[in-house]
Protein backbone atom coordinates (compact mmCIF):
# COMPACT_ATOMS: atom_id res chain seq x y z
CA UNK A 1 0.00 0.00 0.00
CA UNK A 2 2.51 2.15 0.91
CA UNK A 3 4.66 1.62 -2.49
CA UNK A 4 1.58 2.68 -4.35
CA UNK A 5 0.70 5.88 -2.49
CA UNK A 6 4.57 6.48 -3.56
CA UNK A 7 4.20 5.56 -6.86
CA UNK A 8 0.50 6.21 -8.11
CA UNK A 9 1.67 9.62 -9.60
CA UNK A 10 4.13 8.23 -11.75
CA UNK A 11 2.25 5.99 -13.30
CA UNK A 12 -0.89 8.50 -14.04
CA UNK A 13 1.53 10.85 -15.73
CA UNK A 14 2.95 7.25 -17.87
CA UNK A 15 -0.35 7.09 -18.69
CA UNK A 16 -1.26 10.12 -19.75
CA UNK A 17 2.18 10.31 -21.61
CA UNK A 18 1.09 6.93 -23.39
CA UNK A 19 -2.27 8.56 -24.42
CA UNK A 20 -0.07 10.94 -26.43
CA UNK A 21 2.19 8.49 -27.56
CA UNK A 22 -0.84 6.45 -29.08
CA UNK A 23 -2.04 9.59 -30.84
CA UNK A 24 1.48 10.30 -32.56
CA UNK A 25 1.96 6.68 -33.88
CA UNK A 26 -1.59 5.58 -34.46
CA UNK A 27 -3.60 8.07 -35.66
CA UNK A 28 -4.05 9.09 -39.56
CA UNK A 29 -4.79 12.58 -39.50
CA UNK A 30 -1.61 15.07 -38.89
CA UNK A 31 -3.62 17.02 -36.81
CA UNK A 32 -4.48 14.68 -33.92
CA UNK A 33 -0.70 13.70 -33.93
CA UNK A 34 0.32 17.13 -33.07
CA UNK A 35 -2.30 17.21 -30.53
CA UNK A 36 -0.75 13.85 -29.43
CA UNK A 37 2.63 15.55 -29.20
CA UNK A 38 0.73 18.55 -26.95
CA UNK A 39 -0.01 15.60 -24.19
CA UNK A 40 3.02 14.06 -24.28
CA UNK A 41 4.91 16.93 -23.58
CA UNK A 42 2.14 18.38 -20.76
CA UNK A 43 2.76 14.48 -19.52
CA UNK A 44 6.22 15.30 -18.76
CA UNK A 45 6.14 18.80 -17.57
CA UNK A 46 3.96 17.16 -14.91
CA UNK A 47 6.42 14.59 -14.24
CA UNK A 48 8.91 16.90 -13.52
CA UNK A 49 7.05 19.11 -11.46
CA UNK A 50 6.11 16.36 -9.41
CA UNK A 51 9.41 15.57 -8.05
CA UNK A 52 9.91 19.07 -6.47
CA UNK A 53 7.21 18.37 -3.83
CA UNK A 54 9.03 17.95 -0.35
CA UNK A 55 6.24 16.67 1.83
CA UNK A 56 6.66 18.05 6.13
CA UNK A 57 5.11 21.43 6.03
CA UNK A 58 7.70 22.90 2.81
CA UNK A 59 6.06 25.75 0.47
CA UNK A 60 6.56 27.30 -2.21
CA UNK A 61 9.81 28.59 -3.30
CA UNK A 62 9.54 32.29 -2.41
CA UNK A 63 11.41 34.10 0.54
CA UNK A 64 9.41 34.35 3.97
CA UNK A 65 10.78 37.33 5.62
CA UNK A 66 10.87 40.31 6.62
CA UNK A 67 8.25 43.78 5.90
CA UNK A 68 10.74 44.05 2.71
CA UNK A 69 10.11 40.02 1.56
CA UNK A 70 13.97 39.87 2.61
CA UNK A 71 15.29 36.95 4.55
CA UNK A 72 16.65 36.86 7.66
CA UNK A 73 19.84 35.32 7.53
CA UNK A 74 20.35 31.97 9.25
CA UNK A 75 16.66 31.79 8.63
CA UNK A 76 16.74 29.54 5.56
CA UNK A 77 16.53 25.90 5.08
CA UNK A 78 16.36 23.46 2.24
CA UNK A 79 13.40 21.39 4.27
CA UNK A 80 11.12 24.29 4.36
CA UNK A 81 10.95 25.33 0.98
CA UNK A 82 9.63 22.94 -2.49
CA UNK A 83 12.57 22.35 -4.88
CA UNK A 84 12.72 25.61 -7.25
CA UNK A 85 14.90 23.72 -9.93
CA UNK A 86 12.05 21.44 -11.75
CA UNK A 87 10.03 24.76 -12.10
CA UNK A 88 12.34 26.45 -13.64
CA UNK A 89 13.05 24.24 -16.34
CA UNK A 90 9.00 23.73 -16.79
CA UNK A 91 8.80 26.73 -17.40
CA UNK A 92 10.65 27.49 -20.16
CA UNK A 93 9.27 23.89 -21.39
CA UNK A 94 6.12 25.51 -21.55
CA UNK A 95 7.30 28.17 -23.83
CA UNK A 96 8.60 25.77 -26.20
CA UNK A 97 5.56 24.00 -26.36
CA UNK A 98 3.93 26.50 -27.53
CA UNK A 99 6.47 27.95 -29.95
CA UNK A 100 6.58 23.90 -31.70
CA UNK A 101 2.86 23.79 -31.34
CA UNK A 102 3.03 27.11 -33.61
CA UNK A 103 5.19 26.01 -35.85
CA UNK A 104 4.00 22.44 -36.06
CA UNK A 105 0.75 23.75 -36.84
CA UNK A 106 2.14 26.36 -39.91
CA UNK A 107 3.60 23.17 -41.22
CA UNK A 108 0.24 21.58 -41.46
CA UNK A 109 -1.41 24.67 -42.93
CA UNK A 110 0.91 24.65 -45.52
CA UNK A 111 0.73 20.49 -46.01
CA UNK A 112 -3.35 21.45 -46.15
CA UNK A 113 -2.18 24.16 -49.04
CA UNK A 114 -0.12 21.56 -51.28
CA UNK A 115 -2.37 18.52 -50.75
CA UNK A 116 -5.60 19.62 -50.08
CA UNK A 117 -5.88 17.20 -47.15
CA UNK A 118 -4.29 16.27 -43.78
CA UNK A 119 -4.78 12.74 -43.80
CA UNK A 120 -1.16 11.01 -43.89
CA UNK A 121 -2.37 7.84 -46.41
CA UNK A 122 -3.93 10.12 -48.92
CA UNK A 123 -1.36 12.56 -48.98
CA UNK A 124 0.97 9.35 -49.57
CA UNK A 125 -1.05 8.50 -52.52
CA UNK A 126 -1.27 11.93 -53.97
CA UNK A 127 2.62 11.86 -53.69
CA UNK A 128 2.88 8.25 -55.10
CA UNK A 129 0.52 8.79 -58.04
CA UNK A 130 2.26 12.34 -58.57
CA UNK A 131 6.21 9.83 -58.82
CA UNK A 132 4.32 7.47 -61.41
CA UNK A 133 3.27 10.70 -63.57
CA UNK B 1 -10.10 34.48 -41.12
CA UNK B 2 -11.87 36.25 -38.86
CA UNK B 3 -14.49 38.63 -39.83
CA UNK B 4 -16.13 42.02 -38.08
CA UNK B 5 -19.35 41.43 -36.47
CA UNK B 6 -19.97 44.63 -35.42
CA UNK B 7 -21.46 43.69 -31.98
CA UNK B 8 -20.86 46.60 -30.05
CA UNK B 9 -21.39 44.79 -26.79
CA UNK B 10 -17.89 42.48 -27.87
CA UNK B 11 -16.24 45.51 -28.95
CA UNK B 12 -16.34 47.84 -26.57
CA UNK B 13 -16.35 45.27 -23.75
CA UNK B 14 -12.77 44.24 -25.71
CA UNK B 15 -11.48 48.15 -25.52
CA UNK B 16 -12.53 48.04 -21.90
CA UNK B 17 -10.43 45.64 -21.03
CA UNK B 18 -7.77 45.73 -22.83
CA UNK B 19 -5.83 48.30 -20.42
CA UNK B 20 -6.45 46.28 -17.55
CA UNK B 21 -5.16 43.04 -18.99
CA UNK B 22 -1.87 45.17 -20.10
CA UNK B 23 -1.67 46.80 -16.27
CA UNK B 24 -1.87 43.36 -15.24
CA UNK B 25 1.12 41.98 -17.60
CA UNK B 26 3.21 44.67 -16.15
CA UNK B 27 2.17 44.13 -12.79
CA UNK B 28 3.24 40.42 -13.01
CA UNK B 29 6.53 41.62 -14.36
CA UNK B 30 7.97 43.90 -12.21
CA UNK B 31 6.34 42.15 -8.96
CA UNK B 32 8.20 38.41 -10.41
CA UNK B 33 10.99 39.52 -7.79
CA UNK B 34 8.34 38.91 -4.58
CA UNK B 35 5.59 36.99 -6.07
CA UNK B 36 4.77 34.28 -9.21
CA UNK B 37 5.75 35.77 -12.10
CA UNK B 38 8.19 37.37 -14.56
CA UNK B 39 8.70 37.80 -18.45
CA UNK B 40 6.98 34.47 -19.69
CA UNK B 41 3.79 35.45 -17.92
CA UNK B 42 3.68 38.47 -18.16
CA UNK B 43 4.76 38.30 -21.85
CA UNK B 44 1.85 35.64 -22.42
CA UNK B 45 -0.89 38.25 -20.21
CA UNK B 46 0.72 41.12 -22.89
CA UNK B 47 0.09 38.99 -26.22
CA UNK B 48 -3.32 37.98 -24.89
CA UNK B 49 -4.44 41.16 -24.42
CA UNK B 50 -4.07 42.32 -27.95
CA UNK B 51 -4.94 39.28 -29.42
CA UNK B 52 -8.42 40.12 -27.89
CA UNK B 53 -8.76 43.00 -29.52
CA UNK B 54 -8.09 40.88 -33.19
CA UNK B 55 -10.73 38.76 -31.79
CA UNK B 56 -13.06 41.27 -31.21
CA UNK B 57 -12.67 43.01 -33.78
CA UNK B 58 -10.92 42.30 -36.62
CA UNK B 59 -7.29 42.08 -38.11
CA UNK B 60 -7.32 45.51 -40.14
CA UNK B 61 -8.11 47.11 -36.84
CA UNK B 62 -5.58 44.92 -34.93
CA UNK B 63 -2.81 45.99 -37.57
CA UNK B 64 -4.00 49.41 -37.23
CA UNK B 65 -2.70 49.46 -33.73
CA UNK B 66 0.75 47.16 -34.11
CA UNK B 67 1.97 47.02 -37.37
CA UNK B 68 3.69 44.39 -38.91
CA UNK B 69 6.58 45.75 -39.28
CA UNK B 70 6.87 46.96 -35.78
CA UNK B 71 6.15 43.88 -34.36
CA UNK B 72 8.88 42.20 -36.02
CA UNK B 73 11.07 44.93 -34.70
CA UNK B 74 9.84 44.46 -30.73
CA UNK B 75 10.40 40.59 -32.18
CA UNK B 76 14.51 41.33 -32.27
CA UNK B 77 14.25 44.16 -29.60
CA UNK B 78 13.74 41.64 -26.86
CA UNK B 79 16.81 39.00 -27.69
CA UNK B 80 18.61 42.23 -27.92
CA UNK B 81 17.61 43.17 -24.30
CA UNK B 82 18.83 40.28 -23.11
CA UNK B 83 21.95 39.82 -25.07
CA UNK B 84 23.00 43.08 -24.47
CA UNK B 85 22.83 43.11 -21.22
CA UNK B 86 25.03 39.68 -20.99
CA UNK B 87 27.32 41.90 -23.16
CA UNK B 88 27.14 44.47 -21.14
CA UNK B 89 28.26 42.20 -18.20
CA UNK B 90 31.42 41.44 -20.30
CA UNK B 91 32.74 45.17 -21.01
CA UNK B 92 32.45 46.13 -17.83
CA UNK B 93 34.86 43.29 -16.66
CA UNK B 94 32.80 40.32 -15.46
CA UNK B 95 32.09 36.97 -17.81
CA UNK B 96 28.95 36.89 -19.70
CA UNK B 97 25.71 37.62 -17.95
CA UNK B 98 27.62 38.28 -14.43
CA UNK B 99 24.87 41.03 -13.68
CA UNK B 100 27.05 41.67 -10.49
CA UNK B 101 29.64 43.65 -12.77
CA UNK B 102 26.73 46.33 -13.09
CA UNK B 103 27.56 47.99 -9.82
CA UNK B 104 30.00 49.69 -11.42
CA UNK B 105 27.68 51.85 -13.34
CA UNK B 106 24.57 51.69 -10.98
CA UNK B 107 24.36 53.08 -7.22
CA UNK B 108 24.12 49.64 -5.89
CA UNK B 109 26.03 47.19 -4.14
CA UNK B 110 26.60 43.96 -6.43
CA UNK B 111 24.35 42.06 -4.84
CA UNK B 112 21.38 44.60 -5.51
CA UNK B 113 23.33 45.18 -8.71
CA UNK B 114 22.14 41.03 -9.45
CA UNK B 115 18.60 42.06 -9.24
CA UNK B 116 18.41 44.36 -11.33
CA UNK B 117 20.28 43.02 -13.74
CA UNK B 118 17.30 40.23 -12.97
CA UNK B 119 14.51 43.26 -14.35
CA UNK B 120 16.55 43.76 -17.24
CA UNK B 121 16.79 40.52 -18.45
CA UNK B 122 12.77 39.86 -18.02
CA UNK B 123 11.76 43.43 -19.45
CA UNK B 124 13.59 41.74 -22.52
CA UNK B 125 11.68 38.34 -22.57
CA UNK B 126 8.62 39.84 -22.12
CA UNK B 127 8.77 42.17 -24.98
CA UNK B 128 10.31 38.83 -27.42
CA UNK B 129 7.36 36.78 -26.12
CA UNK B 130 4.19 39.43 -26.27
CA UNK B 131 5.62 40.22 -29.96
CA UNK B 132 6.20 36.63 -31.09
CA UNK B 133 2.64 35.61 -29.42
CA UNK B 134 0.84 38.32 -31.63
CA UNK B 135 2.75 37.61 -34.91
CA UNK B 136 2.26 33.38 -34.49
CA UNK B 137 -1.61 34.56 -33.63
CA UNK B 138 -1.83 36.56 -36.65
CA UNK B 139 0.06 34.68 -39.03
CA UNK B 140 -2.07 31.07 -37.96
CA UNK B 141 -5.24 32.25 -38.01
CA UNK B 142 -5.34 33.92 -41.76
CA UNK B 143 -2.91 31.15 -42.85
CA UNK B 144 -0.06 34.16 -43.50
CA UNK B 145 -2.31 36.33 -45.27
CA UNK B 146 -3.30 38.92 -43.03
CA UNK B 147 -5.95 41.41 -44.24
CA UNK B 148 -5.70 40.02 -47.28
CA UNK B 149 -8.11 37.05 -46.35
CA UNK B 150 -10.71 39.40 -45.77
CA UNK B 151 -10.85 40.54 -49.03
CA UNK C 1 -4.63 -0.15 -41.64
CA UNK C 2 -5.83 -2.91 -39.14
CA UNK C 3 -2.11 -4.34 -38.59
CA UNK C 4 -0.52 -1.32 -38.02
CA UNK C 5 -3.52 -0.63 -34.96
CA UNK C 6 -2.34 -3.76 -33.66
CA UNK C 7 1.86 -2.53 -34.25
CA UNK C 8 0.67 0.97 -32.23
CA UNK C 9 -1.13 -0.80 -29.51
CA UNK C 10 1.94 -3.58 -29.06
CA UNK C 11 4.46 -0.90 -29.29
CA UNK C 12 2.12 1.87 -26.80
CA UNK C 13 1.67 -1.16 -24.20
CA UNK C 14 5.17 -2.31 -23.78
CA UNK C 15 6.69 1.19 -23.97
CA UNK C 16 4.11 1.95 -20.93
CA UNK C 17 4.79 -1.13 -19.16
CA UNK C 18 8.67 -0.96 -19.23
CA UNK C 19 8.31 2.81 -17.65
CA UNK C 20 5.75 1.41 -15.34
CA UNK C 21 8.55 -1.10 -14.24
CA UNK C 22 11.06 1.53 -13.83
CA UNK C 23 9.08 4.02 -11.77
CA UNK C 24 10.20 1.18 -8.98
CA UNK C 25 13.53 2.98 -8.98
CA UNK C 26 11.97 6.50 -8.92
CA UNK C 27 12.26 8.37 -5.97
CA UNK C 28 8.88 8.50 -3.80
CA UNK C 29 6.25 11.36 -4.01
CA UNK C 30 7.04 13.94 -1.75
CA UNK C 31 10.25 12.27 -0.24
CA UNK C 32 12.71 15.25 1.09
CA UNK C 33 15.73 13.29 0.11
CA UNK C 34 15.35 12.49 -3.22
CA UNK C 35 18.03 12.80 -5.42
CA UNK C 36 16.09 15.89 -7.14
CA UNK C 37 16.15 17.79 -3.73
CA UNK C 38 19.25 17.71 -3.02
CA UNK C 39 22.42 18.37 -5.42
CA UNK C 40 21.96 21.94 -6.41
CA UNK C 41 18.95 23.22 -4.59
CA UNK C 42 19.17 23.73 -1.34
CA UNK C 43 22.44 25.71 -2.46
CA UNK C 44 19.97 27.92 -4.33
CA UNK C 45 16.98 27.83 -1.85
CA UNK C 46 20.01 28.86 1.11
CA UNK C 47 21.61 31.52 -0.83
CA UNK C 48 19.43 32.93 -3.47
CA UNK C 49 18.08 35.86 -1.59
CA UNK C 50 21.33 36.63 0.16
CA UNK C 51 23.38 36.46 -3.38
CA UNK C 52 20.92 38.30 -5.69
CA UNK C 53 18.33 39.98 -3.42
CA UNK C 54 15.35 38.12 -5.21
CA UNK C 55 13.04 37.00 -2.32
CA UNK C 56 11.43 34.69 -5.80
CA UNK C 57 14.25 31.67 -5.79
CA UNK C 58 12.79 30.60 -9.44
CA UNK C 59 13.18 33.95 -10.96
CA UNK C 60 16.82 34.17 -9.20
CA UNK C 61 17.25 30.74 -10.95
CA UNK C 62 15.81 31.30 -14.01
CA UNK C 63 17.36 34.92 -15.00
CA UNK C 64 20.83 34.93 -12.78
CA UNK C 65 22.09 31.43 -12.07
CA UNK C 66 20.78 29.99 -15.36
CA UNK C 67 20.35 32.81 -17.47
CA UNK C 68 22.49 31.35 -20.27
CA UNK C 69 19.75 28.73 -20.60
CA UNK C 70 16.53 31.20 -20.30
CA UNK C 71 18.84 33.62 -23.40
CA UNK C 72 18.77 30.67 -25.30
CA UNK C 73 15.29 29.34 -24.60
CA UNK C 74 13.94 33.43 -25.85
CA UNK C 75 16.26 32.53 -28.90
CA UNK C 76 14.29 29.64 -29.24
CA UNK C 77 10.73 31.16 -29.28
CA UNK C 78 12.31 34.32 -30.96
CA UNK C 79 13.22 31.47 -34.30
CA UNK C 80 10.07 29.68 -33.60
CA UNK C 81 7.94 33.11 -34.56
CA UNK C 82 10.25 33.74 -37.87
CA UNK C 83 9.99 30.34 -39.11
CA UNK C 84 6.11 30.73 -38.76
CA UNK C 85 6.86 33.95 -40.47
CA UNK C 86 8.71 32.33 -43.28
CA UNK C 87 6.68 29.47 -43.93
CA UNK C 88 3.22 31.30 -44.25
CA UNK C 89 3.65 34.64 -45.00
CA UNK C 90 3.12 35.28 -48.69
CA UNK C 91 5.24 37.78 -50.43
CA UNK C 92 4.09 41.30 -51.82
CA UNK C 93 2.39 41.90 -55.15
CA UNK C 94 2.73 37.91 -55.69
Amino acid sequence: MDFIIAKYNYWIYIILMMIGFYAMIVKNNLAKKVVGMNIFQTALILLFISTGVKTGGATVPIVIGDAHGHAIPGTLHAIDYINPLPHVLMLTAIVVMVATFGVALALLIMIFKRYKTIEEDEILEIRRKEAFT
Amino acid sequence: MIRRHEDIIIESLARFLTPFIQAFALYVLFLGHYSPGGGFQGGVLMGASFILLVIAYDIIEGKRRITEKFNIVLNATGVMVFSGTGLLCLILGGEFLDYSQLAAILPVGPEEARGLGILAVEIGVEITVAAIMVSIFLDLASAGEHEEALK
Amino acid sequence: MKTLDIIGWFAVLTTGALLIYGTAEMPNWGDPNSPPSTHVSPRYIEKADEETHTPNMVTAVLADYRGYDTMGETTVIFTAGVSCMMLLRRRQGK
